[in-house]
Order: C-alpha cells, then structure tokens, then sequence
C-alpha cells in the first residue's frame, strides 16, 4: 500500500476520470455520466463542481465517496485506490449526501452514537465529539428530540454534524442546501465558511451560482459529463464574461423581444462606447455583455429599441454559466 | 514501501451496522412486540390446546407419532412447529418492508455506506440483526409453551425443547438471507404481499405444522419437502420431541445451512448491485 505522505500532494487526483452506467434495459445504450474529467483538490482548499442537473456532479462525488467504482481513467483519494482501499478511504471522508438519509425514529443524539459507531469510535468518544458538533450546528437544545419533526435546515445541520463525526479530512457535500429556505441556507453557509477557516477541506456539488461564489476557492463547471471550465469565481468571470451585463425585456407577447433581439445583434464587435461583446437570449429577456453597461444602455435606445425595463449589473458566475452551457439551470 | 500500519482491534464492520439496528430497535421495539408474539400464541391456544383435545381423543391420535411407545399429543407435536412458524414469520416482516425502509424511505443503507462499511457488511449485519430478533421472538415463543404446558423433557438431558431455539433461528435466517437480498432490489411494495399470502400463508399451512408431512397428496408431498419451511418445523420438532436421529438432524441442518449460504451469496451481489451502482 503506498501512501503520498508529502504535504503539498494533492488529496485527490483525477484523470480522465469515467462513469458510465450499464443499459437499463436490455438492448439499451449505457449512459456515460462522467466522461473523462481531470480535477485535483488540494489541502485547505473549497472546491466546487458546478453544472446542471444531470452534469455528472453527483457521479463524481460518489466516485470520490467510493460509494460507485469508476468506470475508466484514474482516482487517487488520500494517496490510495478507491478500488482496493475504499473502506479505509472512507474512514477518513465526511459525507453530506444530496438526499438526507437519517434514522427519523431516533433521536438527535442517537443517530450520531449510531453513525459514529460506525466507524469505529468508542462511545465515550463519540459523546464528546457529539455535543462539539451540535453546539457547531446549533441544535444543541435538540439533542434529545426525534428527528422526524425537525425542519429541513434542521435535518441538513444535522447531516452536517454527522459527517463531521469522525473529523474527517476532506468533506464532501452535495448539493448542501438544496431545498431550503434562505435563512435555513444562510445558516449553512455560515458553518460551512467556519469549517473553511478552521482549515477543512471541502468538496461541493452545487447549482447555486451564489453558493460557489460564496464559499469556493475554485470551481469546475461540468456539462454533459465533462469540464468546461476550471478556475476560482473571480478567474473565470474574468475570462468567460465581460465585466458589466445590461438585461432588457419586454411586454410579453408584443412581439417586441423578437425585433429588438435581431437589432441588437446589429450592436456586437461595433468597436464604438457602448460596444456589444456578444449577447444571451433568455425566455424573459436578453443580455447584453458589455464592458460599459449605460453606453450600451445609450446604444440600444440609439438604435431604437425601446425595452420595457432595463437593469445594469456586475457579470456573475451565472453568466459564465450561460456562456460556458449556453443554456440556462434546469432544474 | 509496504508498512503495513498496526490495526486497533476493531469492532467487525458487520457488527457495526448490527450495533446501529439494535440501538433503532430499543427504541422501536414496542410497535412489533404484540404481533410478533400474539399471532403464534394464538394459533397456540385455538389449536394446540382446543382442538387438541379432540385430535387427541380421536381416531387420528396415533398420526402424530409415538414417544416411548406413547402416541404423542397433539399439543406437544404442534408447539415446536409453530416456533418455527414465528422464526419464519418474524423473518420474513423483518426482512421486507424495513429492509425496503433503509434502501429507499430513509436510505439509511446509503448513510451507512458512506462510513467505512461495505454494502455487504451493512446486508450481513441486517441479517445477524435479523436472526438476533428471530431468537427474541421464538424465546419468548419457548417460555409460553412452557407456561402452557405445552414443553416436556425430552432428548439427551431433557434439554431437547432448548436445542429447538437454534434451530429456529437458524430457519429463520434461511428465510432472512435470501428474502433481504431480494427485498433490496424492490422498487414497490406490492412484492412484499404477494410473499405474505402466496409464500408465507402456504408454507405455513402444508410444511407439516398442523399435520405430517405423509398426510399430503403424494403429488404434492414433493414440493413440501424442497421447502425450507418443513425443513425447520422436522428439526424444531425432531429435537423438542426427543425422536430426531443424527441422521434427519444432519439432513435438516445442512439443507437449512445451504440455504442461507446461498442466500447471502445472492444478497452480497444485490447489495452491490443496488448501493455500489
């Protein structure tokens, strides 16, 4: 068994990474969910895959929870084989599923005696780490409630706090807070950041463009199974967008959107204040990206189109998103 | 390169997940206490003892076998049946609708596989969990025979209704090892009833328990004897009574273990199949 002790190595390493599933009917094509990532996660670091529903996020993630063996190309967790030492891996990961999965008839403190056992740790032990983690997540007044009428942000502390059990190395959230409410997620997030700073590393799934700007160092947008593109949020809205967006729409129906989308066009590469790098039709309206958002603002009125409402913002990892997928989330 | 590192002495990865099933069962045991105890009981009493007194003073008195020359009562020969009856029974509830509980309701099998246990220690621990509540259920079954007179000594130091316990878990697990392995592969409930009333409620009513096997029609006399049903009610009965040879104790024993042996090598690619996909 070798193991990379060097400090600097990544903790995990993927190249050429595949998953692809067998037919699920007989006579059916196999689908290839991952095809062919390279990815590293380093010590320290937050991590993001960002990608719409069916990108292949979550294969990976359970690629890299040794919960699906890979298909094709190479993985190294912690310096080892997924294959050969999953069960040691494992050991040493925290996991947040997308769906949480705890024992709703047991109470708070039990699932964490139950999940801790789980791997190995004495109950004295577990009793400790278990009132740290919930005055972490804030429920310790819950520890002797029934899980099943908790709150969703409730249940994901929760899952939190139970993949942090085992003090794990690397944490793997997917999709964290999906399905909650904004205060339920701004609470998340708050722990998450605090487990950042306290140096854990942390591997995240997400389709929230202002959760990966919030909490990820760098990030991979994932499309159709591969990369797109890979840098920190800053990096890639740099490179991907024009510095400010300008939305315009219209009276439903009017016709309106439909001519001012064929005038526009007239307004891209034109080298003038106001100039037009290229634009995003959305079903609601368009953007136009623009390192000027007002000049582009004057040029569109100057070329006569007149939209209902207008806005001028900063370029998100939304519209990196749209340029790189050139689609909006499904969801 | 190779060091291996020295391994604290562990608890097993089975084990573990048996650990977390028993800590969800001290709080949940009351909601199956009464079905899995009563519904034995019951054909105890209405059968064993009302009925009994009829059989036993009829004509067919002699059909249950002799003890010592002694044709035995009815309510002795149906007692141990009927343990291996509830190992069955507590078997199969336990291996279909919780099963189906962790694989999809509360995908607790999903929780436990992100630890370090496999799916094969989360299947097997389900199953040990499984033959531990198979042994609660047919002890508590055991000390009311007694209470109802319905256990006498009998075998080598009188101990034979104790040897029957073993034997009834170990029906039981021939019934949980491959009943959880399908179990997890269902995407419904509906298989679930279809096992209750076409497997259950026939194995129970033509394995031997209310009646020898030899009073069945010799066509279907075969099918009695592939099940392993008639296989657990001969043992449990064969030692409670005292009148088990070596030689049906081993056919009994080895069929029973072949069972479950191949019941986990099917639940092993099942549980991969489902939770490594």
């Amino acid at each position: 068994m070798a193991q990379i002790t060097s400090a600097d190595a990544p903790l995990i390493k993927a190249v050429g990474l595949r998953k692809v599933f067998p037919p699920a009917k007989r006579g059916g094509e196999p689908f290839t969910a991952v095809d062919g990532v390279d990815f590293e996660l380093r010590r320290g670091e937050v991590f993001g895959f960002l990608g719409p529903n069916g990108a292949g996020k979550s294969s990976t993630m359970r690629m890299i929870g040794c919960v699906s063996p890979i298909s094709g190309g190479e993985l190294t967790i912690l310096g080892m084989d997924p294959r050969v030492d999953s069960s040691r891996i494992k050991a040493r990961l925290g996991v947040v599923p997308q769906e949480d999965s705890l024992d709703l008839e047991l109470r708070v403190r039990e699932n964490l005696l139950i999940y801790g056992r789980y791997f190995g740790l004495k109950r004295a032990e577990i009793a400790e780490r278990t009132a740290e983690l919930l005055e972490f997540v804030q429920l310790a007044d819950r520890a002797e409630s029934t899980v099943e009428p908790l709150s969703g942000g409730m249940k994901r502390r929760l899952t939190i706090a139970r993949s942090l059990i085992n003090s794990p190395e690397i944490l793997i959230l997917d999709e964290p807070t999906t399905g909650l409410d904004p205060q339920a997620r701004h609470v998340v997030w708050d722990r998450l950041f605090r487990l950042k700073q306290a140096g854990t590393t942390l591997v995240l799934t997400t389709h929230y463009m202002d959760e990966a700007e919030q909490l990820c160092d760098r990030l991979v947008v994932m499309d159709h199974g591969r990369i797109a593109a890979e840098g920190s949020p800053r990096d890639l809205i740099e490179r991907y967008s024009t510095r400010e967006v300008l939305e315009i729409r219209f009276a439903p129906g009017s016709g309106d959107h439909e001519s001012a989308l064929a005038k526009a066009e007239g307004l891209i590469g034109t080298g003038e204040r106001g100039s037009i790098d290229r634009l995003e039709e959305l079903p609601d309206r368009i953007l136009l990206y623009s390192d000027d958002g007002e000049a582009a603002l004057a040029a569109v009125h100057g070329s006569g189109i007149t939209p209902l409402a207008s806005l001028v913002r900063r370029s998100s990892l939304e519209d990196v998103f749209l340029h790189l997928t050139g689609r909006t989330l499904v969801d | 390169m190779a060091v291996e590192m020295p391994q604290p002495a562990a608890t097993p990865m089975a084990a573990r997940e048996l650990q977390g099933l028993l800590t969800n069962y001290r709080r949940t045991w009351r909601a199956s206490i009464f079905s899995s105890v009563l519904a034995p009981l019951m054909s105890l009493v209405a059968l064993g003892m009302s009925l009994g007194k009829i059989v036993d003073a009829g004509p067919g008195a002699h059909t249950f076998g002799t003890v010592d020359g002694q044709p035995v009562k009815y309510l002795l020969f149906l007692a141990p049946a009927l343990m291996a009856n509830t190992a069955m029974q507590t078997a199969i509830g336990e291996s279909t609708y919780p099963v189906m509980s962790a694989m999809k309701w509360q995908k607790t099998y999903h929780a436990a596989i992100a630890s370090p246990l496999s799916a094969f220690d989360v299947y097997l621990g389900h199953v040990m969990f499984i033959g531990l509540r198979v042994l609660m259920n047919c002890g508590i079954f055991l000390g009311t025979m007694a209470l109802f007179g319905a256990v006498e000594a009998a075998g080598p130091a009188g101990i034979g209704p104790l040897l029957a316990l073993p034997a009834a878990v170990l029906t039981g697990l021939a019934f949980a090892a491959p009943v959880v392995a399908w179990a997890v592969l269902q995407e419904r409930d509906t298989g679930f009833s279809v096992v209750f009333r076409f497997v259950m409620i026939p194995l129970f009513l033509f394995s031997g328990t209310f009646f020898p096997v030899s009073q069945l029609p010799a066509l279907i006399r075969p099918l009695a004897y592939v099940t392993p049903l008639w296989h657990g009610v001969d043992l449990c009965r064969g030692l409670a009574l005292g009148s088990a040879t070596a030689g049906s104790v081993l056919l009994h024993v080895g069929y029973l273990a072949a069972v479950v042996i191949a019941g986990l090598w099917y639940g092993a690619r099942t549980f991969r199949r489902r939770l490594n996909p």
